[in-house]
């Protein structure tokens, strides 16, 4: 058999094999990803407080701090292998957040650091943040150009 | 007629096993050689600890059966890895003939059924049949980054960090390789890469049918039936797939993988991986065999022929499954 005959597989073994797969519990998912993405925002406003008042920044500054805080909050999680402990319990609520993208990227940094430092952790380092850059730098410019002929 | 019957009967006289923590806290933890206390093995890589637990196998089959290198007439071993490396640099640390196998995670039963086959020829003496996995190295290569904090799927398995070895010789023990079936590559069309039990089980029930159909044995012929590693999910299904065409392995099937781990935190279905079966069969289902509480076993490890490429392109899940008879005699 070749090609296109493959495609005659068997569908009631596949329709009987879905039947037996565990359910996604998705109110526990949702609440859990609730509290700790929840959480790692109430960090995030904490940081911005306390720059706030202690550093007397604001507007944009203030804002960039704070990313580049939770950032490496994120990153250092991750190298002390705590990160994904977190994003297994809580799922979408800590990979949604900036810490979560921030772990994607040192993940895998870590992970190919074995095969040296240009080949290995700097070639790997965006093999999961690849993506989100890519279709978030395409989704900005889009609705940059929207923006622009409104 | 798939299936070989040995007539000299080949033995199986000693193995060597090793497991990391998470598996030694499960059922094979008192039978195998080394407990590992941390999964790195002493070693800077998760692949050179993989290649490291395989050559330990390797060498303390041997040395179980005070046998020296020269005794030695072949190495027949493979693993997870692409271009099956682990195998290959353990071989490097020996100086015996290597002949590299790989059928996914029926390596050890597809390893065992070859050194037989040889053995059984008389072409040599002794031969020993071995593989390994590691989960890091596993994941890696299949998966995500260990530290990336994404969630695994219900059906998910966890690949065991394990090797396990076995010395296949002429004589010298009561334990027999009495007949071997040779697994046909089965897909039944399943995508899913986090559902290995799913995809495998299809190929194990048709190895198994095969099996009984060439020996005309029954499944209460023998004590017990071990597959590879299905994981819960995939015996289930094995049970009812095997039981529709008259079949039934119930009262004596069990699966290496479902038993392997004893605490439920990500494991999910159970374990999978070569070592999986590697670990299980060399230490706790041989050592059962030993005892004489177990007689008759027939063993096949299942194996998913995939790689990350396959699947990216869509392709479903090609699988198999070799399957060996281990009987006291």
């Amino acid at each position: 058999m070749t090609g296109k005959n493959r495609q005659n597989y068997n569908k009631n073994y596949i329709d009987y094999v879905h039947s037996f797969e565990p359910p996604t519990k998705h109110f526990k998912n949702c609440f859990r990803a609730f509290l700790v993405g929840g959480l790692i925002c109430c960090v995030g406003q904490f940081f911005r407080y306390i720059l706030e008042s202690a550093f007397s920044l604001s507007g944009d500054e203030l804002a960039g701090t704070v990313s580049i805080l939770l950032i490496f909050v994120g990153t250092l999680l991750t190298g002390f292998g705590v990160y994904d402990r977190i994003g297994r319990n809580a799922g979408a609520g800590s990979i949604v957040p900036i810490t979560g993208f921030a772990n994607s990227v040192a993940s895998p940094a870590i992970e190919f650091k074995t095969e040296g430092m240009i080949y290995g952790m700097a070639a790997k380092m965006f093999i999961v943040a690849g993506p989100i850059i890519v279709f978030g730098v395409l989704a900005g410019t889009l609705v940059g150009l929207i923006y622009l002929f409104l | 007629m798939h299936t070989i019957f040995f007539k000299n009967k080949p033995r199986i006289i000693s193995t060597g096993t090793i497991a990391g923590p998470k598996e030694c806290a499960g059922i094979v933890g008192q039978y195998v050689d080394k407990a590992l206390p941390d999964d790195t093995f002493g070693e800077s890589t998760y692949e050179k600890a993989e290649c490291k637990m395989l050559t330990y196998a390797i060498s303390k089959a041997m040395e179980n059966a005070a046998c020296k290198e020269e005794d030695i007439d072949m190495l027949i071993s493979g693993d997870l890895l692409n271009q099956i490396i682990s195998a290959s640099f353990a071989a490097r640390d020996f100086n015996i003939p290597f002949l590299g196998v790989y059928s996914a995670c029926s390596t050890m039963s597809e390893s065992m059924a070859v050194a037989a086959s040889l053995i059984d020829g008389g072409y040599f003496q002794k031969i020993v049949a071995a593989t390994g996995s590691h989960f890091s190295s596993a994941e890696r290569q299949y998966r995500y980054p260990l530290e990336l904090g994404n969630t695994r799927p219900p059906q998910s398995q966890w690949t065991v960090t394990g090797a396990g070895a076995t010395l296949i010789a002429n004589q010298g023990s009561d334990i027999a390789i009495t007949c071997a079936t040779f697994g046909k590559v089965v897909d039944f069309g399943i995508t899913d890469v986090n559902n290995m039990g799913a995809a495998m089980c299809p190929a194990v029930a048709s190895s198994l049918l095969q099996h009984f159909r060439d020996t005309g044995r029954k499944p209460e012929y023998y004590d017990l039936i071990v597959t590879g590693d299905l994981g819960a999910l995939g015996s289930r299904l094995l049970k009812d797939l095997t039981w529709e065409k008259g079949v039934d392995i119930q009262p004596n099937h069990v699966d290496c993988g479902e038993i392997i781990y004893n605490v439920v935190e990500d494991e999910f279905q159970g374990g999978s991986g070569a070592g999986c079966s590697a670990v299980v069969f060399n230490s706790y289902i041989l050592d059962k065999i030993k005892k004489r509480e177990l007689n008759k076993v027939l063993f096949a490890a299942t194996g998913a022929l995939l790689s990350t490429v396959s699947s990216g392109q869509g392709e479903s899940i090609p699988c198999i499954s070799h399957v060996v008879a281990i009987e006291n005699v």
